[in-house]
């Protein structure tokens, strides 16, 4: 049987099936191989050229696509925003097609509109990898939480996450619920009431307001950050507050009868959202997510770059 | 047309001999190892390792499993999608001497981003390559086994179908054609 993506761009875990993530979990599992190896880096991608677009700030993601397309040996452009002709009122259209005029095959992008992936791919005649499109979704994000939980945990069918913070603002959460669900998961999504988008219910997620009644259920808890650049009013009485009522800490942790798995997809506010003694506990994997990242990356772009006769 | 090119017992007797070749030249394996190529190499590899574990049980033989998929030289050219098996090689290939094994040798590209795949563990001292069926005349690039279970002359639209009793089919090597035009087995 011949093996492909059902989709020529990862726009959002939306638009996948559960096989085209099981195909790229194998491949990521391949990678990390890779990544492990003496000489981390295989010549597949060598004729291929990569721009990362970023409209946002970003770190891990940027760093991680980037090393990523290294290790992939494809040949890398970097593009922020504020550097760029988009201060001077270029748009979007024109900014990627003179970009791909240069002979570019794929666009990695992060934009802080929903839905800027999809609109480029709809315009632009390049293959295009969505790094997060404002509120809306993070698609390798989701994917690397899958897989980082698949490896702790052996699979994920059945597997109850819960997933504890700023679920209005974040791209993360919608992402990994997409995704978990369909990978056979069981979601539930924990945080203060004004922060839980309405009718999330209709995703088929439970709706929790009490984080220790949550942490109980739960076997993984993916813990998101306050994401405080994004909220234009107060959503919450204070930081001190909020940290007294969803702080994850080893006190509350102690109390849960089980031992459950601690994620958080960074940039982390220590001590607010998280203690530090549970993130460097042994029962946190956010290092694993983040070595997983650049595996489950390469995975994405290799699978979407090669099926291009396909 | 579908020929039988080795049975059962001929193909037994094959590998058996192919391993004697291989204790010739490399007497205990103390600084030889075999790696098989995944996906088709797997099966003759292991059948391999169990014969010479089975004749000298004190070895400590070392053997890896190699993917050659991100070293192929049609990514993006070829119709299909090229999906990864896994590569498991738990020892160091510096300075070892490696044989190659795999089922079929046709035009050679396999074997080369076999020996690309192979410099990513380091630099072996020697790379030998074994097959159970070289299609001569097929080559596309300057390279020869080392070791030959059987070799045959065939034109490039037939097929050699090699099965084995671990992918649940009777052991045996056939060859498919297209064409009546028949291809002839030459002697060694």
């Amino acid at each position: 049987m011949q093996r492909k993506l059902s989709v020529k761009h990862l726009i959002g875990i939306k638009g996948l099936v559960p096989s085209d993530i099981e195909l790229i979990f194998e491949t990521a599992q391949t990678f990390k191989e890779v990544i492990n190896r003496p000489i981390k880096k295989v010549p597949s991608m060598r004729d291929v050229t990569v721009v990362n677009l970023f409209f946002e700030n970003s770190t891990r993601t940027r760093l991680s696509f980037e090393l990523a397309e290294k290790r992939l040996s494809a040949d890398v452009l970097n593009f922020t925003a504020s550097s760029s002709s988009v201060s001077k009122g270029e748009t979007l259209i024109d900014t990627v097609n003179n970009i791909l005029a240069m002979k570019v095959d794929m666009v990695v992008m992060r934009h802080p509109k929903p839905g800027a992936a999809l609109f480029l791919s709809q315009k632009v005649n390049s293959i295009i990898v969505n790094a997060g499109d404002g509120t809306h979704e993070h698609p390798t994000q989701a994917l690397l939480d899958a897989f980082s939980i698949r490896e702790a945990l052996g699979e994920l069918k059945g597997k109850k996450v819960v997933i504890v913070g700023d679920i209005l603002h974040s791209r993360v959460a919608l992402s990994n619920i997409y995704c978990l669900q369909k990978m056979g998961a069981e979601v539930m999504v924990c945080g203060p009431p004004t922060l839980i988008p309405k009718y999330i219910d209709e995703l088929g997620v439970k709706v929790e307001t009490n984080l220790f009644k949550a942490l109980s259920w739960c076997d993984v808890a993916n813990v998101l950050r306050i994401q405080l650049e994004r909220q234009d009013i107060k959503y919450f009485p204070s930081l001190r507050d909020y940290i007294l009522q969803y702080g994850i800490n080893a006190e509350i942790l102690n109390k849960i009868n089980k031992k459950i798995t601690i994620m958080h997809p960074g940039p982390i506010n220590r001590g607010v959202e998280i203690t530090s003694d549970v993130a460097d506990s042994k029962q946190s994997i956010i290092l694993d997510q983040v070595e997983n990242g650049v595996a489950v990356r390469m995975a994405v772009l290799y699978l979407l770059g090669g099926q291009q006769n396909s | 047309m579908t020929r039988l090119i080795l049975s059962e017992k001929q193909m037994g007797i094959t590998i058996q001999r192919m391993c004697h070749q291989l204790v010739e030249n490399h007497d205990d394996f103390s600084n030889s190892c075999i790696i098989g190529l995944q996906p088709r190499g797997i099966f003759l590899s292991k059948r391999i390792v169990q014969h010479l574990q089975k004749w000298n049980p004190k070895n400590k033989l070392k053997y890896g499993a190699l993917d050659i998929t991100f070293y192929r030289d049609d990514y993006r050219r070829s119709e299909k999608l090229l999906v990864p098996s896994r590569t498991d090689i738990d020892f160091v290939v510096e300075g070892k001497k490696v044989i190659l094994v795999d089922d079929v040798l046709f035009t050679g590209r396999t074997i080369r981003a076999a020996m690309d795949a192979l410099l990513a563990f380091g630099r072996p001292e020697k790379v030998e390559l074994l097959v159970l069926i070289d299609r001569k005349f097929s080559r596309h690039l300057p390279i020869e086994p080392d070791y030959t279970g059987d070799a045959i002359d065939s034109i490039d639209s037939d097929k050699v179908n090699v099965e084995w009793k671990e992918n649940g089919k009777e052991d045996g090597v056939w060859l498919v054609s297209k064409s009546k035009s028949n291809a002839t087995k030459t002697k060694r």
